[in-house]
């Protein structure tokens, strides 16, 4: 009975409408928003649960919204790669969403949920779209829908930083949309699977390629175009930050990895040497500008740009071994979202208690808030790729792959990238046990904000024993074959 | 359900979930504290005891559990490993009482008796590893879970320290990491196979194979403080007492030294190691290790300073033994993986009691004091002579052991090393003895505690006691079945060579 409707369900729909209903009655009655939001949260953690049981039975799901097929209507489309997503964001969203209860007062609070959850339905959208065009509308909605988090707290910085936020984003979809329409005109259609037959190695679509590309890059801030990444990241109020790092960018970069591997990766051209390149460049430049921060909200963000950088190296990588290496890609995204969420969330408490995130005087902190101390250390592991955790099964992976296609400048970069975030990570942690004296004036941190970094930073160390079960769950409907192994 | 395969888990286990609790606790539960640290170190002694009978009888203990693609966690309990994880275990209670009696009533002890569990966890992973990649993690948590331990007093000099060892561990990590990614590449695998798992390989990947051998044994010889990777090591001092002890005796150290003999002998093999050309150059390192060791601590004062560059010389003895690559100098190098631990655990203890009682960290204020601590200057006079390798002490059975095998091996060049190392420890020790025993006590110590007509407390002086009759009785005893030299021995037959 129970299996039947586990079964038969619409997972995806409820995925998409369950958030946008909820942000529609967190905006009604805003005073009951924390609970709703909450409860909103920990469905869709089922409902992720109950479509990831699904395909994993019935395979690949596939709908035709309103019995309109591909040409004419808009369909959703379910398979490994999606359902990692929609994992990830639904785990690290709830997480940061339990932070959110106390974090927020209520005026805030008011504003912050129904923008979250609209956020959350775009996003869920975004990961089960099957058209090119509805990855547009979904993207720009998570753009705008960002943006107005970013912009949330109202400061000065946060304004500055959500403007930045907001061209570069406008922008990113812009570029995006010209490919659309490229491509649309090229071989007219948006949907994925009829553009990946259609695709002839033409200029329109090398073109095409560049502008979506570009414009995806940008929204992942890509070295080199991160400029507006840190200043956004670091200024928002620490759930946004959490939420803009550990979810929002990924959202951009499933695009690009889907239209890759349906659509352009046959007709590369050498497009991921240059991918590789400017990964391997974030890697490096992104780790040294962490480095170098003496904030610690600055230096998590660049701590960002430096992680994406993996999953660009990926790239290149995958023209021998595609399915391993996007598997490789995609724990490392799943591992970030979650040390990345406990890191700023960490790094909120850090604020909140001290009035402050100066690294230089955090020593005062750190030593009275052993839990969020905890939780940035675990952070930390799994961001540095140390066994055991999430980030380091995914670096083995890569690097294994590295290895074996005797590509040593990459293996020089994942090594010398997770090096570079060992020292960063303890140019904080070097703090937590130096006697400084204790300093008068803090603020209280309610415990559920510790316990929620800390859960989250532990989930990411979980990862580190749980490939042997979430990787297959990656590989349903085959998501990583289109560039698989190549003669 | 067959309990075989859950004991190696269990071992593991037994020290970090009363870990894992500790931390929860609020400082004044003292007693509770305490009572799960016993407890875990009890459990562990057990269960290790079990393992120790069924190995003996030719019962197989191995946990698998699914890492990653093609890749499994191995807790495997063969002879090698149980050797070191009875050194670990041993060596664990003793320190735990110890620790109990030398932080009493000092800060963050909830913090420090958490991480010394994560380390001894640490440890026991990594003497259980049954392949590479398990080894390689638990070596990195042991890395972790020192930091904290070793930052615990949190003074400026502290913290510099930790970040010199952060440096150090994180870049030999690095290349351990990038050596057994390399390996796996080739090979598909990285059991642990007695005599190794390499010699399929063609004479093409000779070159590949040779920088992998220097890439992990640089990662290894970090923590196993070969110079030039020692840095960290005397800088080290800075910690509790309880802390050097575990760290010089078994923990980190000695999990480098017995990662350099898992790699050699079981994952390269020494005969295959040998065709390769990298045993010589590693005998060379080994033996230059000492010397340098040796004569660095004849000029230190700071006696704790002083042990640790002893430790840098000695610890390089087990190196010796491997790489001479022989019969019997591996039974010399093997069993003073745990000869080594009982005399230098004992002589830390010591040191660490001199500066809690009398507030005497130097040599030059030990004048007299043998009649002042009687009980704990025996203990440190029997570590003393061990390490200088006097008989009947333990030092003396694996120093004779890599003699014989050096002769054995045809490289006589390395009882030089032993017979220069002999003298200059004996140099650097017997001053102290002398100073202790025969000269004039001061007037007054440099901070005097009380403890009325006891030299010291007992949870103090009870584990130099316990480690150093223990040092006695491996050398006096080495004959009798499950001494630790009837152990190597057992291991070198097994595991090593064919018989």
């Amino acid at each position: 009975m129970l299996q039947a409707v586990i079964a038969d369900s619409h997972w995806a729909i409820i995925l998409i409408l369950l958030p946008l209903a909820a942000a529609v009655l967190c905006f009604l009655y805003a005073r009951a928003a924390n609970i709703i939001g909450v409860m909103t949260l920990s469905a869709l953690v089922l409902s992720v649960a109950a479509l990831g049981w699904q395909i994993r039975e019935t395979g690949v799901y596939h709908h035709a919204i309103g019995g309109w097929e591909a040409p004419l209507g808009i369909g959703l489309y379910a398979d490994g790669l999606s359902l990692l997503m929609l994992t990830i964001t639904a785990v690290a969203g709830l997480g940061i969403s339990i932070y959110a209860t106390s974090y927020f007062k209520q005026q805030d609070a008011a504003r912050f949920w129904p923008l979250w959850l609209l956020l959350l339905a775009s996003l869920n959208a975004l990961y089960l779209s099957a058209d090119i065009f509805n990855l547009y509308i979904t993207l720009e909605l998570v753009g705008l829908a960002a943006v107005a988090l970013a912009a949330l707290t109202g400061g000065r910085d946060a304004l500055a930083g959500a403007m930045r936020y907001l061209l570069a984003t406008l922008l990113g979809s812009l570029a995006y949309l010209l490919g659309v329409a490229l491509l649309y005109h090229g071989f007219g259609s948006v949907d994925i699977a009829i553009l990946a037959t259609q695709a002839e190695p033409v200029p329109v679509l090398w073109v095409a390629f560049g502008l979506m590309g570009a414009g995806l890059a940008l929204k992942m801030a890509l070295v080199p175009l991160h400029f507006w990444l840190p200043a956004t990241h670091a200024s928002a109020a620490a759930p946004v930050s959490a939420l803009l790092s550990a979810l929002v960018i990924k959202g951009a970069f499933y695009i690009l990895l889907r239209l890759w591997l349906e659509i352009f990766a046959p007709h590369s051209g050498g497009a991921e040497t240059l991918l590789g390149l400017l990964g391997s460049a974030a890697v490096i430049w992104g780790s040294l500008q962490a480095l170098r921060q003496t904030r610690l909200k600055l230096l998590i963000a660049y701590s960002t740009v430096a992680q994406l950088g993996y999953l660009f190296i990926a790239f290149p990588l995958s023209t021998m071994a595609g399915a391993a290496v996007w598997s490789a890609a995609g724990y490392l995204a799943l591992s970030h979202a979650l040390a990345k969420a406990a890191m700023f969330l960490a790094a909120g408490n850090l604020m909140r208690f001290g009035g402050h995130d100066r690294i230089a005087d955090l020593d005062r902190v750190v030593q009275r808030l052993p839990l969020t101390a905890g939780a940035f250390a675990l952070a930390g592991v799994s961001i540095i790729g140390l066994p055991p955790s999430g980030g380091f099964v995914g670096k083995w992976l890569l690097l294994e792959a590295a290895l074996t296609q005797g590509r040593w400048e990459l293996v020089v970069v994942i090594i010398l990238g997770s090096l570079l975030a060992a020292a960063y990570v303890f140019k904080v942690l070097g703090r937590a046990f130096t006697q400084a004296p204790v300093c008068q004036k803090a603020r209280a941190v309610p415990a559920r904000m510790e316990w929620a970094a800390l859960l989250l930073a532990c989930g990411a160390i979980l990862l580190g024993f749980l490939a042997p079960f979430i990787l297959p769950l990656m590989d349903i409907g085959d998501p990583f074959s289109a560039s698989g192994v190549q003669p | 359900m067959n309990w075989d395969a859950w004991i190696p888990l269990l071992v593991v286990a037994s020290s970090l979930l009363p870990g894992l609790v500790i931390f929860t606790l609020a400082e004044e539960r003292i007693r509770l504290r305490t009572g799960l640290n016993l407890f875990g170190a009890l459990t562990k002694l057990a269960l290790v005891g079990w393992m120790f009978w069924g190995v003996y009888n030719g019962h197989h203990f191995e946990t698998r559990l699914p890492l990653l693609p093609n890749l499994e966690l191995v807790l495997r309990a063969g002879p090698l490993a149980l050797l070191f994880v009875s050194l670990s275990t041993v060596l664990w209670l003793v320190t735990t009482i110890y620790a109990i009696g030398y932080l009493e009533g000092s800060p963050h002890r909830s913090r420090f008796f958490g991480f010394f569990s994560l380390c001894v966890t640490a440890t026991v992973g990594v003497a259980l590893s049954g392949n590479m990649i398990t080894f390689l993690i638990f070596y990195e948590f042991l890395t972790l879970a020192t930091y904290p331990l070793l930052v615990h007093r949190g003074t400026e000099e502290a913290r510099r320290a930790g970040h010199t060892y952060l440096v150090y561990t994180m870049i030999g990590g690095a290349l351990l990491l990038l050596g057994t990614a390399w390996l796996y590449s080739l090979t598909g695998t990285l059991e642990f196979t007695p005599r190794g798992f390499l010699s399929g390989l063609g004479e093409e990947h000779r070159h590949a194979l040779i920088i992998i051998f220097v890439l992990m044994i640089a990662g290894l010889g970090v923590k196993a403080a070969l110079v030039p990777l020692h840095g960290w090591l005397p800088l080290a001092m800075v910690a509790p007492a309880p802390v050097s002890a575990l760290l010089h005796a078994v923990a980190v150290v000695k999990a480098g030294a017995f990662g350099i003999v898992r790699v050699v002998y079981d994952v390269f093999g020494v005969d295959f190691a040998t065709g390769l050309g990298v045993m010589e150059p590693l005998a060379w390192l080994a033996g230059f290790t000492i010397i340098y060791g040796s004569l660095r601590a004849l000029f230190q004062d700071d006696l704790k300073r002083r042990l640790a560059f002893s430790t840098i010389s000695q610890v390089s003895y087990i190196v010796l033994g491997v790489a001479i690559a022989g019969p019997i100098a591996t039974i010399g190098g093997v069993v003073h993986l745990v000869h080594q631990g009982l005399m230098k655990i004992t002589l830390f203890f010591c040191a660490g009691n001199l500066a809690e009682t009398l507030g005497i960290h130097k040599v030059s204020e030990m004048n007299g004091v043998g009649r002042r601590m009687p009980w704990t200057m025996a203990a440190f006079t029997i570590g003393a002579f061990g390490m200088i390798g006097a008989p009947p002490v333990a030092g003396f059975i694996s120093k004779w052991y890599l003699g014989m095998g050096a002769l054995e091996a045809g490289q006589s060049w390395v009882l030089l090393v032993l017979a220069g190392s002999s003298l200059l420890n004996a140099a650097y020790f017997l001053p102290i003895l002398h100073a202790a025993w025969f000269r004039k006590s001061p007037e007054s110590w440099p901070h005097e505690h009380d403890f009325g007509r006891k030299e010291t407390a007992w949870a103090l002086l009870l584990p130099p006691l316990i480690t150093a009759a223990l040092a006695l009785a491996a050398g006096l005893l080495a004959t009798l079945p499950f001494s630790p030299l009837e152990w190597a021995k057992l291991i070198s037959v097994r595991e090593f060579y064919r018989p």
